[in-house]
C-alpha cells in the first residue's frame, strides 16, 4: 500500500490501481446498502432522524449561499447584459444558470462539506468506539440499522436542498436586478418563464441533484465505515470524503450535462 | 446430547493475513461458571471472543456454542444465536446518540414486540441491577468510565442471555469502580444462571471472582486451573504473570540482534 | 406514533423543499401554461425552418398558443415536418397558415399561426397546408441586391438618384 521511494511512475500506477479498487469496493458497498434498505422503509422514523441531521441542519448554509450566489449573478449579469441593452433578459440568465448548473452543483458541494463530512465522522467514531461491532453482536445488522437510514436521509435531502438553493438564488437575483438596479419587474419574470423549460431545465436539475445525493452519501458512508478505527484515520477519512465527493460531483455534472443538454 | 459444557473449542487456528494468532487451541467452558482468559497483550484473547461470537471464522477446527458449530450457522441462525449472547466491550461501546434508557432498551426494541410499559419496567429492572436506575435519562457522554461500563453490562444482560462475554472489563477503571464491576459480574452470573467469559489481564481482581482460568500464550493454552491452582503454580510463565515480573519467559526485550554488535562495538575486534 | 420537535423540523424542511420545487416549476419555468393542459397535435411541412427548435413557442396574434413538439426531415418530400402541439383551449380553422418568424432582428424563432376562414377546425393529426418558410438572411440580401441590379439596368436613364452603380457581388 505504502508508495515506496521508487520512481514516480510506479507511484502514480499504484495510486490509480488503488483508486480503481476503491471505486469497486464503494460500488459493492452501495449495492449492499440498497439490498438492506428494508429496515429504513419499515421504520421510516430512522430516516426522518437522518433527514434532520443532513437536511435541516444544512439549511442555513444552503439558504445563505443561495442568496449570495443569486445576488452575484444578478449583479454580474446586469453589468454584462446592460452593454447589449438586453438587461430585460436578466431573469433568464439568473434562472437558467441556477436551475441547470449552480443550484445542483453548489448545493451538492456545500452538502458534501457540511453533511457528508459529518456522516463520515459520525460513522467513523461509531466504528472506533466499537458501537458497530456491539450492534453486530446484538444480532442487529449495522448496515441496515445505521448506514441505510443515513443513506436515504441524504438522498432525500439533497434534491430538496438544491431546489431551495435555486429558488432562493432566483430571488437573490431579483433583489439585485429588479429592486436595486431597476430592471423591469414584469419582463424579469416573463422572459424567465418563456425561456426556462419545466422538463429540460428544472427536472434535469432535480435529476442531477438526486444523482449527486447518491454519490455524496455513498462516499461519506463508505469512508466512515471503511476507516481504520483510530482518531487519525477518521480525520483523514473526513478530508477524503470532501475531496472525493467534490471530484465526483464535478465529474458527474459534466457527464450528466453532456447527456441532458446535448441538443441545446 | 446436552453436555455441561456451553462452549467447546477444538483445535482452533486463526490468523490475520499471514500472522498466526491461534495455533490449534483447545478450551471447554462449563455452564454457570465465570471463566477468565488471560495472557499478554496481543496473544489472541479478544480474537477468541470474536470467534465465539461468530464475527470471525476459524481457519481450522471448530467452535461449538450450546452444541452448535458457530461458523457453520447461516446468517439467520447466527443472529438467533447472538440474541442469546451478551457482550461487554472494552469501553462499553454505548450508542452515543441514545440515552442510557434507550441503550438498554435497544435490543428489546429491535428484537421483541414488548409493550412500552413492559419494556420500561424491564429496563428499570436491569438498570437497578447495576445500580444506575437514577441515571436512565443521562446521555453516554455524561457518564464516567465505570458508570458507562455498568450501563453496558445492563445492556448486555437485557435479553437474559445464556452467555456474557467481557472484553477487558477492568481497563482504565479506578479501584472502586473496578471492585464494583468485578462483583457485579460474579453476582449477575450466579443470580441469572449465566455463563461468563472474562478476557482480562488484571490478574489480582479476576482471581478473586472467577471459577476457572486459562492462560494463553503463543496461540495455545499455556496453563489452566482454578484460582488456587494458578496461584500455587510454579510454571515460569504463570509465575511471571501473576507476580508481574518484568523479565521471564515473556522477554522484556523485543527480539533484536546482539546489543554490542548493534552499537558497532563488534567491529572493533 | 409519538411526535417530536424533530419531526416538526423535518416536516418544515420537506414542505420548504417541495415549495421550492413548485416555485421552480410554476414561477421560474413555464410549466403552468402547458403541463397537464390537454393538447392536440398537427403537422406542418416547411421548405426551410431556419433555426426553429423543438419547444419553440407557437403564437397567434402574439399570444402563445402552443409549442413545437417535434421536428424531423422528411426524406420523401425533402421538407421539414414540424409537429405543433397546440393547447386544446384554442381552435383554428382548417385552412390556417403557419409561418416561421423571428422575434426582433436577431431574436429566437417562433411559429406564427394565421387563422383562415374555413368553418371546420383543425383536429388532432391534421396537416396545415399553407406554410411559409423562414426568412434566410443570405437569400434576403441576395434577392434585394438582384432586384436592385435589374432595376437599375432597366431604367438607367430614369431617376439616377436611386440607382446604385456597380452592383455585382
Amino acid at each position: 500500500m505504502k508508495p515506496s521511494k521508487e520512481n514516480i511512475i510506479a507511484r502514480i500506477g499504484h495510486r490509480s490501481i488503488n483508486s480503481i479498487w476503491e471505486m469497486g469496493v464503494t460500488a459493492r458497498f452501495l449495492l449492499q446498502i440498497l439490498w438492506r434498505s428494508g429496515t429504513s422503509v419499515r421504520r421510516f422514523q430512522l430516516v426522518i432522524r437522518e433527514i434532520y441531521a443532513s437536511g435541516v441542519l444544512s439549511l442555513i448554509i444552503i439558504v445563505v449561499s443561495g442568496l449570495f450566489v443569486g445576488m452575484v449573478l444578478g449583479l454580474q449579469g446586469y453589468q454584462t447584459l446592460q452593454t447589449y441593452g438586453s438587461e430585460n433578459s436578466l431573469g433568464v440568465l439568473v434562472a437558467l444558470s441556477l436551475v441547470r448548473e449552480l443550484g445542483p452543483v453548489v448545493a451538492a458541494l456545500l452538502f458534501a462539506s457540511r453533511a457528508g463530512s459529518a456522516i463520515t465522522a459520525e460513522v467513523g467514531l461509531m466504528k472506533t468506539t466499537e458501537q458497530l461491532q456491539a450492534m453486530e453482536m446484538m444480532a442487529v445488522d449495522p448496515v441496515a440499522r445505521i448506514i441505510a437510514p443515513r443513506f436515504w436521509g441524504g438522498v432525500i435531502s439533497m434534491p430538496l436542498l438544491a431546489a431551495i438553493f435555486s429558488m432562493v438564488g432566483v430571488y437573490g437575483g431579483y433583489l439585485v436586478g429588479v429592486v436595486v438596479m431597476g430592471v423591469d419587474d414584469g419582463s424579469f419574470w416573463s422572459q424567465m418563464q418563456s425561456a426556462v423549460n419545466w422538463r429540460d431545465d428544472v427536472l434535469n436539475g432535480v435529476i442531477k441533484s438526486v444523482v449527486f445525493g447518491f454519490a455524496i452519501t455513498t462516499i461519506a458512508l463508505f469512508q466512515g465505515y471503511d476507516a481504520m478505527p483510530t482518531a487519525e484515520w477518521i480525520s483523514r477519512a473526513t478530508t477524503r470524503t470532501v475531496v472525493n465527493s467534490s471530484l465526483a460531483i464535478l465529474a458527474l455534472d459534466f457527464i450528466l450535462t453532456s447527456f441532458m443538454f446535448k441538443g441545446m | 446430547m446436552p453436555t455441561d459444557n456451553l462452549i467447546e473449542i477444538r483445535d482452533v487456528s486463526f490468523g490475520y493475513r499471514d500472522r498466526p494468532v491461534l495455533k490449534g487451541i483447545n478450551l471447554t467452558m462449563q455452564r454457570g461458571k465465570v471463566i477468565a482468559i488471560m495472557g499478554g497483550s496481543g496473544c489472541g484473547k479478544t480474537t477468541l471472543l470474536r470467534l465465539i461470537g461468530g464475527q470471525l471464522r476459524p481457519t481450522q477446527g471448530e467452535v461449538r456454542v450450546d452444541g452448535k458449530v458457530i461458523h457453520r450457522l447461516g446468517l439467520t441462525d447466527l443472529y438467533r444465536m447472538r440474541r442469546k449472547m451478551g457482550m461487554l466491550f472494552q469501553f462499553g461501546a454505548l450508542f452515543t446518540d441514545l440515552s442510557v434508557f434507550d441503550n438498554v432498551a435497544f435490543q428489546m426494541r429491535e428484537h421483541t414486540n414488548l409493550s412500552a410499559e413492559m419494556m420500561h419496567d424491564l429496563v428499570l429492572m436491569k438498570l437497578q441491577a447495576v445500580g444506575l436506575r437514577g441515571a436512565q435519562t443521562l446521555m453516554p457522554h455524561e457518564l464516567s468510565g465505570g458508570m458507562a461500563r455498568r450501563v453496558a453490562l445492563a445492556r448486555a444482560i437485557a435479553l437474559d442471555p445464556m452467555l456474557v462475554m467481557y472484553d477487558e472489563p477492568f481497563t482504565g477503571l479506578d479501584p472502586i469502580s473496578l471492585g464494583v464491576i468485578g462483583n457485579l459480574i460474579r453476582r449477575l452470573t450466579d443470580a441469572l444462571g449465566l455463563t461468563s467469559i472474562l478476557v482480562t489481564h488484571d490478574v489480582e481482581k479476576s482471581l478473586q471472582i472467577v471459577d476457572y482460568v486459562y492462560f494463553i500464550s503463543n496461540g495455545v493454552v499455556e496453563a489452566e486451573g482454578t484460582p488456587e491452582q494458578i496461584r500455587a503454580s510454579t510454571l515460569p510463565f504463570v509465575h511471571q504473570f501473576v507476580h508481574a515480573e518484568e523479565d521471564g519467559p515473556v522477554p522484556f526485550h523485543y527480539p533484536a540482534p546482539d546489543y554490542a554488535s548493534d552499537l558497532g562495538l563488534g567491529l572493533a575486534k | 406514533m409519538e411526535r417530536t420537535t424533530l419531526d416538526l423540523w423535518v416536516g418544515l424542511f420537506v414542505v420548504a423543499g417541495l415549495a421550492a420545487l413548485f416555485g421552480l416549476a410554476l414561477k421560474v419555468s413555464n410549466m403552468d401554461s402547458f403541463a397537464g393542459a390537454s393538447s392536440y397535435q398537427v403537422v406542418a411541412s416547411f421548405d426551410n425552418i431556419g433555426s426553429l427548435k423543438v419547444q419553440a413557442p407557437i403564437k397567434s396574434a402574439g399570444v402563445v398558443v402552443g409549442r413545437v413538439s417535434n421536428i424531423i426531415f422528411n426524406n420523401k418530400t425533402f421538407e421539414a415536418d414540424v409537429t405543433l402541439k397546440l393547447n386544446s383551449r384554442y381552435v383554428f380553422p382548417k385552412d390556417s397558415s403557419a409561418e416561421v418568424m423571428t422575434s426582433g432582428l436577431l431574436g429566437e424563432q417562433y411559429l406564427a399561426l394565421a387563422p383562415g376562414g374555413d368553418s371546420q377546425n383543425l383536429v388532432n393529426g391534421d396537416k396545415i397546408k399553407l406554410t411559409q418558410s423562414a426568412m434566410v438572411l443570405e437569400n434576403l440580401i441576395s434577392q434585394f441586391l438582384y432586384n436592385k441590379a435589374s432595376d437599375s439596368s432597366k431604367n438607367s436613364s430614369g431617376s439616377g438618384a436611386t440607382a446604385t452603380p456597380g452592383t455585382n457581388p
